[in-house]
């Protein structure tokens, strides 16, 4: 009864402050949608690097010929050597967690048809490599085991490389095309993949045996690295165990020497990319949490001006009857009913901002529930702070002082 | 003999200033019954506003006995007090103290949201019938800038009322009127204290002493009379008497 009494009154006075209440509440407004929007930024930037991730295959593991020097700038491991058939054998025949596997050489060059060309990638591989990549045929078909036995030269193209060479709409399959100058029928049309979140364009490649790729064209006897897939998601990292012991004993290295190579699965990799805008996240919301900070400095601001404004209505009260705790409460209600209604506006606005970024910006969001109640809860926690002081200030006045105060 | 209301005996109030000791009462004793009309009156300085703090419960004596409707004050805590003035006293003051952009219905109830005995039917029922009394029953939803200052005055008036306090205590309540409608406010009081209500009146103004039934002069901290006025003037009479004002 008396708390409902006080919120009336409360709700009261800042109803006949609309304008200053409003201008208030800005603060908290801004810094609640700031720190929903990039919220929903960094989730969303997290989700979209997940799910391109495992569109690639989450159950894919690579094996790269190095050491692996973990950090933004990579090497490519392309220029060692010590990735062999014979270590790409071992692991087909010992691994029991691999469901597919395929060794994988490439290089660049030029794919020309008559007049058009164009400069890509050819990847050598097994015909295991669609099923690793999750890549399906638009037309034609894969080459078999015994084309890559022979060595055969045929190859399956992207899209890309379609749109470039085959300007005119023929259809590629059983045509002719020459990588470099080695001529290769063309037997296949990936499915368009489009591109990964890396800006990467996955349909700009070209498909070999591996055979033929290393013999005719690179001229290698190595790997550039070894593509499996583990036969779930969840036996990945028992698969990157496995496989790196096999390794290591077929490379023979003692206790003491690191790996001369690096096993990675895809979920790694995630962890990695997510870390990274996790890390700008965290750097977002701190801006943003700032700004919430200085939203509630505002409410302490205003409040402790309309104590000092209100200190004859104050001293009324008290007159009439209010004791300092009803002071008190109802000074504390009005702030934290404006950072409150303030946070309800924010999260509002954040919504609005974060649909507007989707759609404008074509950024991917992701509202996350939680930050719509962590940012709830510190404006709660932001108007009883910041109110309690000039509440307090406010309950302390000697009555006769205040009705005299003019 | 009716019920004495307000009992004082030996009142003193004195107040530190640096180092002086400024004796603001100096052993005061009268006591209120029930259905008076009493004007304290006295110059500034006279300690007629501590009296006035101490009577309204907003002050506590230094010493000596204060009995409002058989409580005795000296003891209590500040919110003890502010349940005493709550519950048994309606202040009245000179600059009526409504709260701005807020209608009259609203200032009225103000003293009973802060009893939580009273539900909110009963307070809007308590507000109209305080309001009807002092003549404002067709201005229940008009705000204080929309009100002349007798009328406004009218308000504060409903608002002393509405808790049925067992006194009501004005401070130079007619101080910012001009005469017409001070009279006008001033044979109000008198029609409230007809129908039982115990005002105590403080003023300076000799003229308003009149109106009264009893008045106690201040002088320096004592009291220099204390005297029963037998021949109390009408205030509505004297209303009379004023030049017709043309509108």
């Amino acid at each position: 009864m008396r708390l409902l009494n006080l919120l009336k009154i409360a709700t009261k006075a800042i109803v006949l402050n609309k304008t200053r209440t409003l201008l208030t509440m800005l603060g908290i407004i801004i810094g609640v949608a700031s720190v929903i929007a990039m919220l929903a930024i960094g989730e969303g930037s997290k989700e979209s690097i997940r799910t391109t991730i495992s569109a690639m295959g989450s159950n894919m593991i690579t094996i790269r010929p190095g050491a692996d020097d973990r950090g933004p700038a990579r090497g490519s491991g392309g220029d060692v050597q010590t990735l062999t058939l014979d270590d790409y054998e071992v692991i087909k025949e010992e691994a029991t967690t691999l469901s597919y596997i395929t060794p994988v050489v490439n290089g660049g060059g030029q794919v020309i048809n008559g007049s058009n060309n164009w400069p890509t990638t050819i990847y050598g591989v097994n015909p295991d490599y669609l099923n690793i990549k999750v890549v399906d045929l638009q037309s034609g078909s894969m080459f078999t085991d015994a084309e890559v036995k022979s060595a055969s030269k045929v190859a399956l193209i992207g899209q890309t490389v379609v749109d470039n060479v085959f300007p005119d709409g023929q259809e590629p399959v059983g045509q002719m095309i020459r990588f470099d100058n080695i001529p290769f029928k063309v037997i296949g049309v990936l499915e368009e993949k489009g591109e990964n979140t890396f800006g990467q364009d996955q349909d700009d490649v070209v498909i070999a045996p591996y055979t033929t790729v290393q013999k005719r064209i690179l001229a290698i006897d190595y790997l550039n690295q070894v593509m499996a897939s583990a036969v779930s998601e969840d036996d990945a990292p028992e698969a990157v165990t496995q496989v790196t012991e096999i390794l290591r004993s077929q490379h023979k290295l003692l206790e003491s020497e690191d790996d001369d190579f690096t096993v990675r699965s895809m979920e790694e990799l995630i962890s990695t990319f997510s870390s990274t805008s996790e890390m700008l996240t965290i750097l977002l919301v701190a801006v943003a949490s700032i700004s919430l900070l200085i939203g509630g400095i505002g409410i302490m601001n205003i409040m402790y001006v309309s104590v000092k404004e209100r200190t004859k209505e104050i001293g009324l009260r008290m007159a009439v009857g209010g004791k300092g705790s009803d002071i008190l409460l109802q000074f504390l209600i009005e702030a934290i009913l404006i950072s409150i209604t303030g946070g309800l506006l924010g999260v509002l606005l954040g919504l609005g901002a974060t649909v507007f970024i989707e759609k404008f910006l074509n950024w991917p969001t992701s509202v996350a529930l939680y930050s719509i109640v962590i940012s709830f809860a510190v404006c709660a926690v932001t108007g009883i702070f910041f109110g309690w002081y000039p509440a307090r200030k406010a309950s302390a006045l000697d009555p006769i002082t205040a009705l005299r105060y003019e | 003999m009716s019920k004495e209301i307000i009992k004082i005996e030996d009142l003193k109030r004195e107040f530190t200033m640096g180092t002086e000791t400024v004796h603001a009462l100096r052993g005061i004793s009268f006591s209120i019954k029930e259905g008076e009309f009493v004007t304290i009156m006295g110059s500034s300085g006279s300690g007629k506003s501590t009296m006035l703090n101490i009577l309204g419960c907003l002050d506590q004596p230094t010493s000596g006995l204060y009995k409002i409707d058989g409580v005795s004050v000296k003891d209590l805590n500040r919110n003890q007090l502010a349940t005493i003035r709550n519950e048994k006293i309606g202040f009245i003051f000179q600059s009526y103290n409504l709260l701005a952009r807020t209608s009259a219905i609203e200032n009225v109830e103000l003293p009973l949201l802060y009893n939580s005995k009273v539900t909110s039917e009963e307070r809007r029922k308590r507000a109209i019938k305080a309001l009807e009394m002092v003549g404002l029953g067709d201005r229940l939803h008009h705000t204080p800038s929309q009100l002349s200052g007798g009328q406004q005055q009218r308000v504060a008036i409903a608002r002393s009322l509405v808790n049925n306090p067992v006194m009501i205590l004005a401070d130079e309540a007619t101080g910012n009127l001009d005469t017409r409608t001070s009279y006008e406010i001033m044979s109000l009081f008198q029609e409230l204290n007809k129908k039982g209500i115990t005002i105590t009146f403080v003023t300076h103004e000799p003229d308003i002493a009149t109106f009264s039934s009893r008045t106690v002069v201040l002088k320096d901290g004592a009291i220099m009379q204390d005297y029963l006025n037998h021949n109390v003037q009408s205030a509505a009479a004297e209303l009379a008497k004023l030049p017709k004002q043309d509108d």
